[in-house]
């Protein structure tokens, strides 16, 4: 593998959406120009407010959607115009996990299904091996694999995001667009939600693309960070530097929002844990 | 200000009927006073039985639910008491910011209008006054150009203008105490701040009460004066938030701390409490963090605790082994994943 080749190569990306049928003008566009690179082991934060064009930029990563110019290359290769069938063969390789942990599983489908259920998709699906993979699936994210005979209900929502997480790894990604992966769940699982989607990147050096507003976190878990208004990038680099010390004033102004560590909450420099 | 409580909630139980098997309790025992015009915020993961407090207090609890123990509004006790004495403090006295607040407003009536006639089902006003306060309403929260916007329908505001009016709502009839439903969870960071500093400054303006109910610590930060945390709606600890932030005695408290990302991390892991929360169908015997909790012990798991004083004013926990709980309290939580 040449090391020097992002993953993901990005070049002046412009989503627009068409308008509504009353008004068929089309509006200004979700994102306007956005260009980035994502490496293999590398987590690329997206951060902005609500309607800066985070997710539809996600959406056009993942191929859900056909940018309107900009160029998204996979390994080199061309998303943006490649026919739907050959797209529909890389689709395994750029996974996304949803914010919303309930709503991005079907009610219906017990969990091994669930995380079977891409395999089956992508025709990968072993009628002999398939159960004892996604047994190992479900142990790989920390669920005992006793749970695949519930459904989403009987599950907490820290559980169901991690039969998402199952579920994007089925067939071996190589990218995870991670769409505010944690926000919807309780603090008390938050933290471990978090700690399997850096093992995981860490043994199996998946590049993030990490959509996410919570600047703390951000500065946490990501190398670099983008941050997005009104579909353009506004400032970018080093995921410690945009946090610590913004240059633009719209970054700033996310900063100063931010909630704040609280100062001598014992959590100064860690001491030997014993 | 008086150290005279405004809201008593002593021994609160709520437990709801189900179809199948044992009835449910959401909450269990829970007892915290609100003092006037502070800000107190309710700590707690989904399924800890936050909302089921305020809607016990205001009343509104589901159908088929039953609450016991005791809430007094000043002299009047709010458990038990009739459809007609609830009426006159709902809404009145003791107000509810509702959790989905962008759906609580009705899309068939225009925002000025909703407020009117949350104004006139509590005070006697003609209609000219109730849309003239209506609109005071509006302005005060910081709504632009309001007495147009009041004339407005819900699918015309945004998401954060239509939580602001939902909040104007809740003022309007100047309560004494204002209960806010995880009023943040839906919003992105620089929104959530707006709205925690628009309630900071209502209470200030108006002298009433907060109680927030948050899963979220960071959103208590400097924004409560006292916490008081529960797990499986039981009390796991209170007291004044500084303290508790600072020195959390309680192993669950100190998870939640611990679980903020810190300023400078030697480790991109973060300590993490291990486990899911309970079902409420499901409740371990004894303390109901213990399978979670690395200090818990043969005791923690046959014996539920009741909360003790730490000596530190006003602070209080419900742990056997609160003074094994370390300082710093992270260590207490390992950075590996599951």
């Amino acid at each position: 593998m040449d090391d020097d080749q992002p993953l993901l190569r990005v070049r002046d990306l412009v989503v627009r959406y068409p308008g509504t049928g009353r008004n068929p003008v089309p509006v200004a566009p979700a994102v306007d120009g956005v260009s980035f690179d994502l490496r293999a082991g590398q987590t690329l934060a997206l951060v902005g407010e609500s309607g800066s064009g985070k997710s539809s930029t996600a959406a056009a990563v993942t191929g859900l959607l056909r940018p309107e110019s900009g160029s998204v290359r996979f390994r080199g290769r061309e998303l943006t115009t490649l026919p739907e069938r050959e797209l529909r063969a890389l689709r395994p390789a750029l996974q996304p996990v949803f914010q919303d942990p309930y709503g991005s599983l079907s009610p219906r489908l017990r969990v091994r299904d669930a995380v079977a259920e891409p395999l089956r998709v992508q025709r990968r699906w072993d009628r002999a091996t398939g159960p004892a993979r996604v047994d190992a699936l479900l142990e790989r994210v920390g669920l005992d694999p006793g749970l695949g005979a519930r459904l989403p209900h009987e599950l907490s929502g820290g559980q169901c995001q991690r039969v998402g997480i199952a579920r994007a790894l089925a067939c071996e990604p190589e990218v995870l667009v991670l769409d505010e992966p944690v926000s919807a769940l309780d603090a008390s699982v938050r933290a471990g939600v978090l700690n399997l989607l850096t093992e995981l990147q860490d043994d199996l050096g998946l590049g993030y693309l990490f959509i996410c507003h919570d600047l703390a976190l951000v500065r946490h878990v990501a190398h670099d960070a983008l941050v997005l208004r009104e579909g353009r990038i506004v400032e970018s680099g080093p995921a410690r530097r945009v946090c610590t010390a913004p240059e633009h004033a719209y970054t700033r102004a996310l900063v100063a929002a931010a909630p704040v560590q609280a100062p001598g909450a014992g959590l100064g420099p860690v001491a030997s844990a014993s | 200000m008086t150290d005279r409580p405004l809201l008593s909630v002593r021994d609160l139980r709520v437990t709801l009927p189900v179809h199948r098997g044992a009835a449910l309790h959401v909450v269990r025992g829970l007892s915290f006073d609100v003092r006037p015009g502070e800000a107190l915020a309710l700590i707690g993961e989904s399924g800890a039985g936050k909302s089921m407090v305020a809607r016990a207090v205001l009343g509104t609890a589901p159908y088929g639910a039953t609450v016991t123990g005791s809430v007094r509004l000043g002299e009047r006790e709010l458990v038990g008491a009739r459809t007609r004495e609830l009426r006159a403090v709902r809404g009145r006295r003791v107000a509810l910011i509702p959790q989905d607040a962008l759906s609580v407003l009705s899309p068939m009536h225009t925002v000025g209008g909703q407020l009117v006639r949350a104004l006139r089902s509590n005070q006697r006003l003609s209609r000219a006054r109730a849309h003239e306060l209506a609109v005071a309403a509006l302005d005060r929260v910081g709504i632009p150009d309001a007495a147009r916007r009041a004339r407005a329908y819900p699918h015309e505001f945004s998401g954060g203008m239509r939580q602001r009016a939902v909040i104007a709502m809740a003022m309007v009839n100047e309560p004494e105490v204002v209960f806010a439903d995880e009023p943040t969870t839906a919003l992105d960071p620089r929104n959530a701040r707006l709205v925690l500093d628009l309630l900071a400054d209502l209470r200030r303006d108006t002298g009433a009460a907060l109680v927030l109910i948050t899963h979220d610590l960071a959103v208590v930060r400097g924004h409560a004066d006292r916490i008081v945390v529960a797990y499986a709606g039981r009390h796991v600890e209170s007291g004044p938030a500084g303290r508790v932030l600072a020195e959390p005695r309680a192993p669950y408290t100190a998870g939640l701390v611990a679980a903020v990302p810190p300023e400078e991390a030697p480790d991109r892991r973060l300590p993490a409490i291990g486990g899911s929360p309970p079902s409420p169908s499901d409740l371990p015997e004894g303390c109901a963090f213990a399978p979670r909790c690395p200090l818990a012990d043969a005791h923690c798991r046959v014996a539920a605790p009741d909360p003790v004083a730490t000596g530190a004013f006003g602070h209080l926990v419900s742990c056997h082994r609160w003074q094994d709980v370390p300082v710093p309290a992270h260590t207490l939580f390992s950075r590996v994943a599951t």
